[in-house]
């Protein structure tokens, strides 16, 4: 297996994925001759051909639309936003139309849309969001938040395999920090399945994306004080793996949940309830949740890591929660 | 959170037709600290027997309403104050009392007002005028505001208030699986609070004593609460706690037979701790009545009180039922798993008969006179050795056949007495019937369930001589299967006429009986 970043596992993922299956294309904007905002399809016209490769109109209702009438025409497009955050200018045709055809008429709409997602390095308040719990609020959508390299090219075959709009949130502040071992040939991860990141007994962190990285270093300094840090990373949230947290809640009896998305209506609240709904007998401490302010995420440096939780933030929570 | 602040407790609505109801238990005494959403008291409607948590946390600083009283809902019982709260005038200093009331002063007085008020009768009372006894420790006892820092006793650093006594749900479980006091477990949480690791290392440490005898026996073998837990959710009703079988168990009915009593020994091993008998003069005992009874004296009284209560009996020949049932009986019991009673056969023949005299069936409703093209019919249900009764109802019993109504007697007598009965299955009768002939009586005059018409009675079956006429049209006296059956109506509705009138064809029905109509 070859060490590669999480841009070159979701790159190479997608190039399996369209030299495999001859339905599959990508369309965005400047995926094509450019090779994308982030260089992810860099090469793919060349390789598979501008009918493969479309670049498209700076309209992203477009994108979407254009993509639902492919996808019932027999096609899964994989359409690039070149930041989530834009992907709210197709809410109409995500929501009303995709997300609820199968539900309407049976017919299923497997449609892609790549999300990079994510702050950390001054894009502001348009650049930087991490959108995912407004989508895992509508039924019909399925939402991927993949934190590893693996996972990245895994859960992206997964996605395009699926009969279902699905939402890939791949967090930018991951793309080229993060590297890890990818194997070559293809496979799939299933959704709905977490991934232990790190195995702990006093507290559970629930988290996905980037802050899975936040919260292990923040568990690994929380080692050194003797207190047992488990990291769940829950890797998709539509479906999301309920039995995994309530089992590791169970052990811990202890739990955090962790996100980068703002705090209220984030999906770190339906996590929370769902602890307590379930596993109330078992709980030892009050459910804890750490998140983003709620407000758009700001550009200065220094405000936006005040902003984004940090390992400084979630180690005191820890703390607390470890003493309580 | 509500510190400063008082909480009131009061008597909950358990349900939308229950009006009042008796607590049965106080869980925590004056002085006692409490958490939120702790069992507080435990207290008995006739619906249902439960736990109130508490609404509030820190003290119980008043008891206003004793065990074994019955108040209305929305009353309140008692007064939780904020942490560190003195009980209500009571004599003894917050944290001492905690442990145990001293109770020597308290204890005789069955008055609500446990003060030794005006009059300073304590005798080793010190002779200080002021009412409330002076605390120890230091000198004035400002009785006001509790001075913030110092003479809080508590065993919290921090001084968190909820520290030592807050019981997380997890410790709460733990403790109630092995039958642990949690506040004997010595606590490293916050403010000394007992966390999980705490119980778990006392109980793994042995220093938990096998659960009193006084707890019920924890359901299963608890986990051990380390061990990964099945895969699957956790149930949320994971283990039924202990909490839960009080409710269960019927309260003991305390030791007192009604007459003449034998000197009663200490009272058979009850795992509940039964209302304590508060003994009077001489031989005579006293207890609390539980919901029931008290459900069954209001509700007879008030039914004497509404209804023209009449009654009329007829004897029935029994000897086809007693025929029909010979041959039905293996059938039933091996095809179907259910025993045609005597009552199963009265039923029918009620619920057929009261087709034709439906006021019988009816209802006085103010000034309307209601009839149904239904019967809910009650069978009377005696319970606890005839020491309680219930009426659970069978819905639409003009649709049933024989076998239909005679598994539907046994199921709802069956849930009766396993206190399997839900609100609704003993509610919406439109006429009762009640079978004490078991024990051999042949007459009697039961009170009508309101806002029923009447009840039915049957007692029971005897052989007796009875004059028949032989195929020749002479008299002849045979022995037959007897039973007296009474009618006892509202005669604001039924008159003598109409009663005596469903009568006969209830008799008709039984005497005529062919499978036909089964």
């Amino acid at each position: 297996m070859a060490e590669k970043t999480y841009l070159q596992a979701i790159s190479d993922g997608l190039r399996q994925e369209m030299q495999r299956d001859e339905r599959v294309f990508v369309l965005g904007e400047d995926v094509g001759v450019y090779g994308g905002a982030f260089k992810v399809t860099q090469g793919f016209q060349e390789e598979f051909g501008a009918h493969r490769v479309l670049d498209m109109p700076l309209s992203e209702t477009a994108i979407v639309a254009g993509s639902t009438g492919a996808a019932l025409m027999g096609m899964r497009p994989v359409a690039e936003m070149q930041f989530a955050d834009f992907v709210s200018c197709a809410w109409d045709h995500l929501v009303t139309v995709a997300a609820k055809q199968r539900y309407r008429t049976g017919t299923p709409i497997p449609i892609v849309l790549r999300l990079p997602s994510g702050g950390g390095f001054s894009g502001g308040p348009f650049h930087s969001q991490n959108p995912e719990s407004s989508f895992a609020h509508i039924p019909g959508l399925k939402v991927v938040c993949p934190a590893t390299p693996e996972d990245a090219k895994g859960l992206l075959a997964t996605s395009i395999e699926d009969p279902n709009p699905v939402l890939y949130f791949e967090h930018k502040h991951l793309y080229r920090r993060i590297k890890g071992e990818v194997p070559e040939d293809r496979y799939t991860t299933p959704f709905g399945k977490a991934r232990v990141h790190r195995e702990g007994e006093d507290v559970t962190v629930i988290t996905w994306g980037a802050m899975v990285y936040t919260a292990d270093e923040a568990a690994a300094r929380l080692a050194d004080e003797g207190v047992s840090v488990e990291v769940l990373d829950l890797r998709t949230l539509i479906p999301w793996d309920r039995e995994a947290v309530l089992e590791s809640v169970t052990r811990c009896s202890k739990a955090l949940v962790l996100h980068e998305d703002t705090r209220t209506g984030g999906f770190g609240a339906e996590i929370a309830a769902t602890i307590v709904e379930e596993a109330f007998e078992q709980l030892d401490a009050p459910v804890r949740r750490i998140a983003a302010p709620d407000a758009p995420v700001p550009f200065a440096p220094s405000l936006e890591k005040a902003y984004i939780p940090q390992v400084d933030d979630v180690a005191a929570a820890l703390r607390d929660l470890a003493a309580y | 959170m509500s510190t400063g602040t008082q909480v009131e407790v009061v008597m909950p609505q358990m349900g939308v037709s229950v009006s009042e109801g008796t607590i049965t238990r106080w869980l925590k005494q004056p002085g006692e600290s409490v958490a939120l959403d702790e069992p507080l008291l435990e207290i008995s409607t006739d619906k249902v027997d439960t736990e109130v948590p508490s609404p509030g946390e820190g003290v119980l600083t008043e008891v206003r309403v004793q065990e074994g009283e019955t108040v209305e809902v929305g009353t309140v019982l008692a007064v939780i104050g904020a942490a560190g709260t003195a009980p209500a005038e009571a004599p003894a200093p917050e944290t001492p009392a905690a442990e145990e009331t001293p109770q020597p002063e308290e204890a005789p007085q069955p008055e609500e007002t446990p003060q030794p008020e005006p009059v300073a009768q304590t005798p080793s009372a010190p002779p200080e005028p002021v009412p409330a006894s002076p605390p120890p420790a230091p000198a004035a006892p400002a009785p006001a505001a509790p001075a913030p820092p110092a003479p809080a006793p508590s065993v919290s650093p921090e001084g968190s208030g909820n520290g030592k006594t807050f019981i997380s749900p997890v410790v709460a479980r733990i403790a109630a699986e092995h039958g642990v006091d949690p506040g004997a477990v010595p606590g490293t949480g916050q403010g000394g609070r007992v966390t999980k690791k705490d119980i778990l290392a006392y109980i793994e440490s042995g220093a938990a004593a096998p659960p009193p005898a006084a707890a019920p026996p924890a359901p299963a073998p608890a986990p051990p609460a380390e061990a990964p837990a099945p895969p699957v959710a956790p149930e949320p009703a994971a283990a039924p706690t202990p909490q839960a079988a009080p409710a269960a168990a019927p309260p003991p009915v305390a030791p007192t037979p009604p007459a003449a009593p034998p000197p009663v020994a200490p009272a058979p091993p009850t795992p509940v701790q039964p209302p304590t008998p508060v003994v009077a003069a001489g031989a005579e005992f006293e207890e609390p009545m539980n919901a029931m009874r008290r459900g069954i004296a209001e509700h007879m009284r008030r039914s004497l009180d509404t209804s023209a209560h009449v009654t009329s009996a007829i004897e029935v020949d029994m000897s086809k039922v007693v025929a029909a049932r010979e041959r039905l009986k293996q059938e039933y019991q091996r095809a179907y798993g259910v025993n045609p009673t005597y009552l199963a056969f009265v039923t029918k023949a009620a619920v057929e008969t009261l087709r034709d005299w439906p006021w019988v069936n009816g209802e006085l409703r103010g000034e309307k006179i209601v009839t149904r093209s239904f019967v809910n019919v009650g069978i009377a249900v005696s319970l606890e050795e005839g020491k309680g009764l219930i009426v659970p109802v069978i819905r639409n019993a003009q649709d049933l056949n024989l076998l239909g109504l005679a598994r539907a007697i046994a199921d709802v007598a069956e849930r009766a007495r396993t206190k399997k009965l839900m609100p609704d299955d003993v509610q919406g009768g439109t006429f009762t019937i009640t079978n004490p002939g078991g024990y051999g009586t042949f007459h009697g005059t039961p009170v009508i369930s309101q806002p029923q018409a009447a009840i039915l009675g049957t007692y029971a079956l005897v052989k007796r001589p009875w004059v028949v006429q032989d195929e020749l049209g002479q008299d002849v006296i045979a022995i037959r299967p007897m039973m007296n059956i009474t009618l006892t109506y509202d005669h604001r509705l039924v008159d003598g006429a109409y009663s005596g009138g469903f009568l006969r064809d209830l008799r008709a029905r039984l005497e005529g009986w062919d499978d036909g109509s089964a």
